[in-house]
């Protein structure tokens, strides 16, 4: 609890410092004023936890981000170019896939990812299951295959 | 040095703007309103990552780049929630994608499998 409260109020500094661009003392009072007023009402909502602060994913995720942005940029450019070619050369799929995350952030990772994604959209998650629609049956091929969903699993632990 | 901040910040430009006209080509473009989202996706990712990079290379206070930063993760989060929420709408009102002839059978099985899995709720 203790440490999600100093992440809590870190990012909010950054934010408000990062916002405002005045540094004289009576702005910088009012700053620590209204991160302590968001902070204790937080506090009073109960919604300072693993889910809204979750430390224990940042030692492992920037390499996913990394990798995430590189999934993004080949299938940017994939995307593109069926765009130029038309409507012959695409073949538009839906399909159910299961997936192996336990825990609801991993799914939601792992959903989110396949969003960010063009060319794919997550459209439902029941249970294990998410459905999805793809511009390309590659697409649903590679995720299939799963190295996006082994990655994410990393991630969980 | 500054020749270079040019050029490089120049590219990202260009390189955005194309893909941002290419996105709104797959809308007019694509078949059915599932294909035409995923051309938004390339305006919503890559396109306005490429453009505020772009910008941020011209910035030379801190707060303009971190203001271009903090624009850049919030168009991330919401690219992906607005497209779910999209989907999701529309297949829940009963729209259903135009799918190519090889995976039809595929997917209308799936989609069987995925009436009984929501009629739980």
């Amino acid at each position: 609890m203790k440490r999600h409260t100093i992440s809590l109020f870190l990012t909010l500094a950054a934010f408000w410092l990062l916002n405002s661009g005045h540094y004289s003392t009576l702005m910088l009072l009012l700053g620590a004023a209204s991160i302590t007023l968001v902070l204790i009402i937080s506090h009073q909502m109960d919604v300072v936890d693993q889910e809204s602060q979750p430390l224990y994913l940042t030692p492992n995720i920037l390499a996913y981000y990394l990798w995430l942005v590189k999934e993004i940029i080949k299938a940017n450019i994939t995307v593109v170019k069926h765009i130029w070619l038309g409507n012959e050369s695409i073949s538009p799929t839906l399909k159910t896939i299961k997936i192996s995350q336990k825990t609801d952030m991993g799914k939601v990772i792992y959903a989110n990812s396949i969003s960010l994604t063009p060319g794919t959209v997550t459209i439902d998650l029941v249970d294990d299951e998410i459905i999805v629609h793809a511009l390309l049956y590659k697409d649903i091929e590679s995720l299939t295959a799963g190295e996006m969903d082994r990655r994410v699993s990393v991630l969980e632990r | 040095m500054d020749i270079v901040i040019n050029f490089s910040s120049g590219l990202c430009l260009f390189i955005g703007s194309f893909l941002c006209v290419s996105g709104g080509i797959g809308i007019l473009r694509f078949p059915d309103f599932y294909t035409r989202m995923h051309a938004v996706g390339v305006t919503g990712t890559l396109g306005a990552a490429m453009i505020l990079i772009g910008l941020m290379l011209h910035s030379t206070d801190l707060l303009v780049f971190a203001k271009l930063v903090m624009i850049l993760l919030l168009t991330l989060l919401l690219s992906p929630t607005t497209s779910h929420v999209l989907a999701k709408a529309a297949l829940h009102n009963g729209l259903m994608p135009k799918l190519s002839q090889n995976t039809l059978e595929q997917s209308s099985l799936d989609l069987k499998s995925k009436e009984t899995a929501s009629s739980k709720f």
